[in-house]
């Protein structure tokens, strides 16, 4: 498990500091960053898969009804989706705490 | 069968490159260096070298292509010298990072300006800090098995380092010589297939080439210098495998009459063996001198080289190029050498010579008028270095 | 039949039924907040999947991704220097046909495909693009134009639009912003003869997703140049980075279209375009400029556009 502030030994790095995790990057908890969250309204929503193809962070998976639903540990609260939905069913609201 | 044939150094590079079975050569031409590359290009397209030949757009290309193709795993070539060594020089640094067992030739030239096509030693010392390992030949049948060497040293998996093959360009690059060219099927039994431990490969993805901020960027640092530190055994030990398998031995640092020098003569290169037929005549004439030559000069062999001139009262120590340090301490393989002895407590009488620059010739009388010098000077007359053979 | 259009014959692209759902980039890399850039990477990573290999120029992408000890890649992947991503893929190109010919491995589909950002396309790294493209080697290259050098603080690059502010082309007393029109790296990749040559923004994820598919399916050179808004530098609003990557392509200031065997097509005609003004509006950047810049602006637009078209044939849905 790599730590995320890089603090290893020399001899227990790879040679060149090659990484062979593939996208453990996923570790960080970007959602720290947001001051806002996008929710969506799953009445309005039609499925049409904007919010999750214009996500700069790979926030929206669908889920087994087909509605795309969002992973509050990576998104970083930009607003894209809410802006980008055509009929309005994300809002962005203030995040607690 | 090895065959022996007279043929032009630069062309026997080539030909022991493509025996070496490379995957990938990308190479940008410069005097005096073309040669190789164009032999190269040569057996490839005649279907004798089974190999991506890629005629880059610069030497920064080149490197850049090699790095690129040693990091998917394929054994990578190239070849240059003085500014497209100094141009390719940022990525050298990188390569040697990644530790990525690229093979250089490097056919010695002097770095502008002026603009000089001939040989000394610039390009050899402005890689010195780059990370590679230096491997240095004297003559043709060293710089095949230099090349031969250059591969198998640097794919060793307790290595995966790039190396530089050094030949003196012109003296060496472009004369012919008698030469024992081992044939596939011998440097196949030397030089098993490249396999890294690493590589680009979508079966098992790795990054490459990331950010190293402050707090690992000095363990990456101490990583690669160990890796070059722990090198120099297993180069030893590959030589003296090549001597088992080929008949021709090779040392760190070679020596010639050191056993009861009282002088010695430290070069690199090509005026070495011009130092050899000067000292036997001095020998003739009871001067006791002899000569150390480096043949590894990264990782520098500081043991070997004080354990062949630690006995010797006066040192003659050449240098072929001009890192400008101000005139008040010697020139840059001089400066490697006293800082040897310093570190044993070891003091003799020294002298360094900036000789053979820009293609000058150092011939014999050089050579005698040097060991005189030093050793008729007192201790403490001599300056920290001295052109000689200049027109005042 | 040219060699583009041999291998797109066949060509099924993507709609948003049938979006792919790879995702070779992870979550967890540290862009900006609605950062343009990497949703275009994204997209064109998505539409390639995941038997590739990456090789990055120096910038912003290269930053966010691969701050050690973690990567946010999922596919091999490989950083050198700033102005050779396309020689280093040139080397990995050739490094896999040589051993794919030659049986070391079994390895003859994969993507080899390069990026840089516009300072490290347009600017420092056209050389090695221009060697890249003569040589014939098959990679896709993706130029990520955000319009300046962001990663090291906005300063101005050959791909800065003309009367942007950025920091070494600052508006002033005796200077309007970026003095120079932007450089047109796509005709100078079409004018190298790479078979398939390509503009597409994040703003039309299906139009981008389906060139970058196409340009991966053509043997030899390809080329793409992505759209890509940076708030930090435009000084715009988060959210807003896909609108603005839309107004640029209805402003007509960035059009989107195929260069495929030397043949112009238009992507998306823009029948009734929003005026160059309108684009300006949320971004900073050129909040300075006066109406008879934006006019000189409006008419420039106006002309390449019209000189576009003419080169161009209007081809629907393809």
């Amino acid at each position: 498990m790599a730590k995320e502030t890089g603090i290893q030994r020399w001899k227990e790095l790879n040679p060149g500091m090659a990484v062979t995790c593939p996208g453990n990057a996923a570790e960080l908890k970007t959602g720290d960053w947001r001051s806002m969250r996008p929710e969506t309204d799953c009445e309005k929503c039609i499925k049409c898969g904007q919010c999750y193809i214009l996500c700069p962070d790979m926030v929206y998976s669908k889920n087994e009804d087909g509605y795309y639903v969002q992973n509050y540990y990576w998104c970083k609260g930009c607003g894209i989706c809410a802006r980008e939905c055509p009929v309005d069913a994300i809002r962005m609201v203030q995040e607690v705490d | 069968m090895s065959k022996r044939i007279g043929i032009e150094v630069s062309l026997a590079v080539a030909e022991t490159v493509g025996l070496c079975d490379v995957d990938v050569v990308a190479a940008y031409p410069i005097t005096p260096q073309t040669h190789i590359v164009e032999h190269l290009s040569e057996l490839v397209a005649d279907g004798h070298l089974d190999a991506e030949f890629v005629p880059v757009e610069s030497e920064h290309s080149a490197m850049s292509a090699c790095i690129g193709s040693s990091a998917s795993g394929g054994r990578t070539f190239t070849s240059t010298c003085s500014q497209g060594y100094a141009l390719m020089s940022e990525l050298c640094y990188i390569a040697s990072a990644l530790r990525l067992p690229i093979v250089m030739a490097v056919a010695n030239r002097a770095l502008s300006a002026p603009i000089n096509i001939w040989n000394d030693h610039s390009d050899l010392m402005y890689a010195r800090d780059t990370g590679w390992i230096q491997l240095i030949s004297e003559n043709g049948q060293e710089a095949v098995d230099m090349t031969i060497l250059a591969f198998r040293i640097g794919e060793d998996k307790r290595v995966s380092l790039p190396v530089q093959v050094n030949l003196d360009g012109f003296t060496m690059s472009h004369v012919i010589e008698p030469l024992t060219i081992p044939d596939a099927k011998e440097i196949r039994e030397f030089l098993p297939p490249f396999n890294p431990v690493l590589r680009l490969d979508p079966a098992s993805p790795v990054s490459m080439g990331g950010v190293g901020l402050p707090e690992i960027y000095t363990e990456c640092r101490k990583a690669q210098d160990e890796a070059l530190r722990a090198s120099k055994p297993v180069i030893q030990e590959i030589f003296d495998d090549f001597a088992r398998q080929f008949g021709r031995h090779y040392k760190l640092v070679e020596t010639y009459r050191t056993e009861d020098a009282d002088t010695i003569i430290v070069a690199l290169g090509s005026i070495a063996q011009t130092a050899m037929t000067a000292i036997d005549a001095m020998r003739t004439r009871g001067r006791k001198v002899g000569i150390a030559h480096i043949r590894v000069f990264r990782p520098f062999p500081a043991a070997e080289l004080v354990e062949a001139i630690g006995g010797a009262k006066n040192l003659v120590l050449l240098d072929r190029s001009t890192a400008f340090a101000g005139g008040e301490v010697s020139g840059p393989v001089a400066l490697e050498i006293k800082c040897a002895l310093f570190d044993k407590g070891l003091a003799p009488k020294v002298g360094n010579f900036l000789v053979g620059l820009g293609g000058r010739d150092v011939t014999d009388q050089n050579f005698e008028e040097m060991v005189e010098r030093v050793a008729s000077a007192k201790n403490g007359d001599l300056p920290a270095y001295e052109f000689i053979n200049v027109r005042e | 039949m040219g060699l583009a259009s041999e291998a797109l014959k066949n060509f099924k692209g993507f709609n948003l039924r049938n979006l792919p759902e790879v995702e070779p980039l992870s979550p967890g890399h540290r862009a900006c907040q609605g950062c343009g850039e990497v949703l275009a990477l994204r997209q064109a990573l998505k539409a390639i999947g995941n038997n590739v290999i990456v090789v990055s120029a120096t910038g912003c992408m290269e930053i966010v991704t691969s701050p050690y000890p973690q990567t946010a890649w999922r596919v091999p992947w490989l950083h050198v220097a700033f102005e050779n991503a396309a020689s280093v893929v040139s080397g990995v190109e050739a490094a896999y046909k040589s051993m794919n010919r030659k049986k070391i491995i079994d390895r003859p589909d994969v993507t080899f495909l390069a990026y840089g950002g516009d300072g490290a396309t347009a600017d420092i790294g056209l050389q090695a693009l221009s060697g890249a493209l003569e040589r014939g080697h098959n990679f896709v290259y993706l130029c990520l134009d955000n319009e300046a050098y962001m990663n090291t603080g906005i300063q101005r690059s050959s791909s800065t639009p003309f009367g942007a502010s950025t920091t070494t082309s600052p508006p002033g007393r005796k200077s309007s912003g970026q003095a120079t029109w932007k450089k047109n790296v796509v005709e100078i990749a079409a004018a190298h003869g790479a078979p398939y040559v390509a503009t597409a923004s994040p703003a039309y994820p299906i139009d981008l997703m389906n060139k970058v598919k196409k340009a991966s399916l053509v043997p030899g050179p390809t080329y793409i140049h992505i759209y890509s808004p940076c708030p930090t530098g435009w000084r715009c609003g988060i959210e807003e980075s896909v609108e603005i990557a839309r107004l640029a392509v209805l402003s007509k200031v960035f059009p989107l279209y195929e260069v495929i065997d030397g043949e112009y097509y238009l992507s998306r005609n823009v029948a009734k375009p929003k005026p160059v003004s309108e684009y300006f509006k949320p971004q900073r950047r050129f909040r300075h400029l006066t109406e008879a810049e934006v006019r000189f602006i409006q008419q420039r637009i106006d002309e390449e556009y019209e000189k576009l078209l003419q080169k161009c044939r209007v081809q629907d849905g393809k």
